[in-house]
């Protein structure tokens, strides 16, 4: 077996000569005061070939299309085996990626190691940099739901804000006022087609331009040149270890996030950027008016410009990183300078409304829990995909807020069950969902009118989650709300007032604990279905 | 006894191997399983009507063609579908899968010599469906068959492979 191996590598390294490249590649010299800090430029090709692999992956079962996009996403998540964790990966390890190629520009930055003559291995870095957020700008959009939707307005919005250049950078993203089939077919096209070779090409030049002019050694090092293999490799690979474990980790137990469909007639959503651009977010909130421009282009190009320009602006000579006190003092103050603008991006951002806290009672208040367990239905079946509400505009299917196709429900389960025998020539997938499922989805859609469609529609998810565990459990064969369901147990309209959020929750695990006599069974709801359905009882009116 | 830079030489690429190996398993395993593991919770479409059976003549071979729900991926579709029925004198039914079960072509009934003829590379079956000459590996697949009211309704299609046949 073993002879068969070393024969086999005997006959590439005559024909191809591999062993002698793999040696030269290993056994090349490193300084002798090289390490640990020098391990973030491994960690992060690792991590590009991490994306690449997974994103391979995902390509192989996602439609780039705004109308199949995010239906083929759900079935990767929930369909494909070890779908959900490929997903996971993928989009953690995004933001894994900036992370450590940001560590690899500081150990890089405070070490000096952009110094001559290694100036355009920096230069190309910097580059590399700005194409890694870009893959995260134009990935961001490809869910298309609501956060990568929302997230997408608000930056091509300042991109075409750009003095002189915006109206054309608009244009050659397929956003003229909007964002639709060409913008996303641009940002997929971005993300697959050219950032990749891209990145790779210009990781291929800066390996090269690193191996031309060695790894910088520390000043005053004098100690006998070491190999890079295996001391710095096992470093290398002791710590893409460490990374590969947080992400495979992080991919497992959180889940990716994926919000509903998006919807550009959602007047609620609060969009906000990935949380490595929170930064420029909060930083556009502090310059308004004819200053906007100074936050949205001068200072971001300026950042840039600065970086180019660092190994021409600092020519001094080598010194230790504890010298650097310059330096040193730039790092820390960026990174508070960052932090504190995130951190107050994410405490001003305004939580989604839970409930009528004014006192007014909501339009999806209102609705019977029926009623709003079928938006939870239409969310699901993406019928905003073909249907607009309310809204007009030109989609597949007639508008159903509007009152010239209203229908009775029986004409309505009919169709949804056989869309093309109920009206020929429908092109409507049938729905597949139970009857009692259907009946509350024809039940909302009954209720819908041109005035209350957009209110109704975006009615927040707490609160239709929690009618539809209400639904599913039968709440109703005993409970009452707004003036639907039977009077076994008491109404439940108002609760907020009568008892504590504890009390709701307490009592579901052990109902004759809390009310001795009672005939309510016990309900083993998981954390998230109780903390749904108690937080849309406690926002009954 | 080996001395020590060798020893922690070793270490260094014991470590190197065994950690490369794990962060391979890792990526690997998940991948195989996406690609090659078949999607989960996929609904098997449930009965199809497909015509009255009073209208199907008797002893002869008649093609049945009928709407159909499958799920395609992330699609639900409403699909065409065919089917060959054959009403036995004795009232029973059978009805085969319109693919040759060589290289999935559709099949004719050949009027003239009472039997099925696919046209890619000439296999022949007879009317239980069994292969007489050409390539075909096995006899025609069959749907599940029911009656309900007088009405033919479809199943699932069984494989000839399965014996279920």
């Amino acid at each position: 077996m073993r002879r068969t191996f070393a024969r086999l590598l005997g006959w590439l390294e005559h024909r191809v000569g591999l062993e002698t490249a793999a040696r030269k590649f290993l056994y090349e010299d490193v300084p002798a005061s090289s390490g640990w800090p020098q391990v973030f430029g491994s960690v992060a090709l690792f991590l590009f070939l991490v994306q690449a692999f997974t994103g391979l992956l995902l390509a192989f079962n996602y439609a780039p299309t705004p109308g199949d996009a995010y239906n083929s996403l759900q079935y990767i998540i929930r369909e494909v085996t070890a779908g959900r964790l490929i997903r996971g990966l993928h989009h953690w390890g995004a933001s894994m990626m900036i992370i450590v190629v940001v560590l690899h520009m500081t150990q890089v930055f405070l070490w000096g190691a952009y110094k001559k003559p290694r100036e355009a291995t920096w230069i190309v870095g910097v580059v590399l940099l700005l194409i890694t957020l870009s893959y995260g700008l134009t990935g961001y959009l490809l869910p298309w739901d609501n956060r990568a939707y929302w997230g997408t307005v608000v930056t091509t919005q300042l991109v075409t804000k750009t003095p002189l250049i915006g109206p054309y950078l608009g244009r050659l993203l397929g956003t003229d006022g909007s964002i639709g089939v060409v913008t996303f077919t641009r940002f997929y096209a971005l993300h697959v087609l050219l950032l990749p070779p891209l990145t790779t090409f210009l990781i291929a030049l800066h390996v090269y331009l690193v191996r031309k002019h060695g790894v910088t050694p520390a000043p005053g090092d004098a100690a006998p040149r070491k190999k890079f293999f295996p001391e710095q490799v096992f470093k290398d690979t002791v710590a893409i270890f460490a990374a590969f474990a947080v992400l495979f980790l992080l991919a497992v137990v959180a889940e990716a996030p994926l919000e509903r469909l998006a919807d550009p007639t959602d007047t609620t959503y609060i969009p906000r950027p990935e949380w490595y651009f929170l930064f420029l977010f909060q930083l556009l909130k502090l310059f308004q008016g004819p200053l906007e421009v100074l936050a949205s282009t001068v200072l971001p190009m300026a950042a840039v410009a600065v970086l180019f320009a660092v190994p021409f602006v600092d020519r001094t000579r080598l010194r230790r990183v504890t010298e650097r006190t310059a330096a040193l003092s730039l790092v820390a103050l960026s990174g508070v300078a960052w932090t504190g603008l995130t951190v107050a991006a994410v405490v001003t951002t305004p939580r989604p409304t839970q409930g009528s806290a004014s006192g007014g009672v909501s339009e999806w208040q209102a609705l019977s829990p029926e009623e709003l367990a079928g938006i939870g239905y239409f969310r699901r079946e993406n019928c905003a995909a073909c249907h607009s509400v309310g809204e007009g505009g030109a989609k597949i299917g007639p508008d159903l807020a509007h009152t010239a196709i209203r229908k009775d429900a029986a004409w309505m389960i009919a169709h949804f069950k056989n869309p093309a025998e109920v009206v020929p020539g429908s092109s409507m997938p049938p729905i597949q969902l139970s009857d009692a499922q259907l009946n509350a989805l024809a039940a909302f859609l009954l209720q819908l009118t041109p005035r209350n469609a957009r209110a109704l529609i975006s009615a927040p998810d707490f609160a239709v989650e929690g009618a539809m565990i209400y639904q599913a459990n039968r709440c109703g064969a005993c409970h009452i709300v707004n003036g639907v369901g039977m009077k076994v147990g008491p109404p439940l309209n108002g609760l907020r007032g009568r008892r504590s959020r504890e009390w709701v929750r307490a009592h579901f695990v052990d109902p004759q604990k809390l009310s001795p006599g009672s005939i309510m069974p016990p309900y083993r709801f998981s954390p998230r279905e109780m903390e749904r359905i108690t937080n849309y009882l406690m926002a009954l009116p | 006894m080996q001395p020590p830079d060798e020893e922690r030489r070793n270490f260094c690429v014991a470590c190197i191997y065994a950690l490369w190996g794990a962060i391979t398993a890792a990526l690997g395993v998940p991948a195989a399983a996406y690609l090659l593991a078949p999607p989960r919770a996929r609904q098997e479409s449930d009965w199809v009507e497909a015509g009255e059976v009073a209208r199907l003549p008797v002893g002869v071979p008649e093609e049945v063609v009928f709407r159909r729900i499958r799920r395609d991926g992330w699609r639900v579709v409403s699909e065409k579908a065919s089917a060959w029925v054959i009403r036995r004198h004795d009232g029973s039914l059978t009805a085969f899968a319109p693919q040759c079960t060589h290289l999935g072509c559709a099949y004719q009934w050949d009027e003239h010599k009472q039997n099925f003829l696919c046209p890619c590379h000439a296999s022949t079956f007879d009317l239980e469906g069994n292969v007489l000459s050409g390539p075909a590996p096995r006899a025609l697949d069959r749907y599940a068959v029911r009656l309900e009211g007088g009405k033919l309704l479809l199943g699932p299609v069984r494989s000839s492979r399965s014996g279920a046949a």
